[in-house]
């Protein structure tokens, strides 16, 4: 089933505050073969929270996680996310199309801090593939 | 300026370990008969996987500065075999500006395909 076109401009309600440890980034460095020496985190970590905000996003819109492949990924950074920061995301449907049975689906998630300032901005394209795709 | 190119292997238990440590637990990573159904080649590497792999090269190259903008396409896919690994390669070219950021262009390949398309990276270094 073809993703509701209304949703192109809809913003969801924020994710869960979500406490960033150092134990975390660790973790998240050393998923990816490196390690973690203190400081912020990497620069693909704020996908943490906008995967969430996606995943919410899903759920809300009973879309497969598992028919979801990733298109496209930028990031926009005020600043680096450091431990000790509390973070929300906050996605809005910026665009939908589909194509050959599939879904384009582009969202993009601000990620502020528990001051509500503005850390990063999360834009990601994502391609729903649909069953007869 | 060309940047020295950075090889990195990537396993299965590296995608499981991701999973865990981001959330992004989409069997698509994981399950090869889950893959397949979808009509991919095989379990495939987050695509923000590679892209993490591309900003661990970034941060090897220039320690400490900060990214102001990072992005890229997933335009092929890299499939990981369940058993042995598979390399990623990430090369790099910057650009000084004078607005104070560096550029740096990435070429990120598996294989000698590019799998990611026009990854950039800007920078305060």
């Amino acid at each position: 089933m073809p993703v509701d076109q209304s949703l192109v401009g809809r913003t969801f309600p924020p994710t869960a505050p979500h406490a960033v440890t150092e134990e975390q980034v660790r973790d998240f460095v050393a998923a990816t073969g490196g390690e973690y020496a203190g400081g912020p985190a990497p620069a693909t970590y704020p996908f943490v929270l906008a995967f969430e905000a996606m995943n919410s996003f899903l759920e809300a819109e009973r879309i497969d996680l598992f028919r979801i492949v990733h298109g496209e990924q930028r990031f926009a950074y005020e600043r680096p996310v450091v431990p000790g920061d509390v973070l929300t995301a906050t996605l809005t449907v910026a665009s939908l199309r589909q194509i050959g049975g599939n879904d384009i689906i582009g969202i993009a998630s601000e990620i502020t801090d528990d001051a509500g300032a503005l850390v990063c901005t999360a834009s990601s394209t994502v391609v729903h593939r649909g069953p007869e795709a | 300026m060309t940047l020295d190119t950075q090889t990195y292997t990537v396993t299965r238990a590296d995608l499981v370990r991701y999973a865990a440590a981001s959330g992004d637990q989409n069997p698509i990573h994981q399950d090869e008969a889950v893959a397949t159904s979808v009509g991919l080649p095989g379990v495939i590497a987050h695509g923000m996987y590679t892209m993490a792999l591309a900003a661990r090269a970034v941060a090897t190259w220039y320690p400490g500065a900060e990214v102001v903008s990072f992005g890229c396409k997933f335009t092929n896919p890299v499939v990981v075999p369940a058993e042995g690994g598979v390399e990623i390669e990430v090369a790099g070219d910057a650009k000084p500006g004078d607005d104070g950021l560096t550029t740096v262009a990435l070429t990120v390949t598996c294989a000698g395909q590019k799998v990611l398309g026009m990854p950039k990276a800007v920078l305060r270094a």
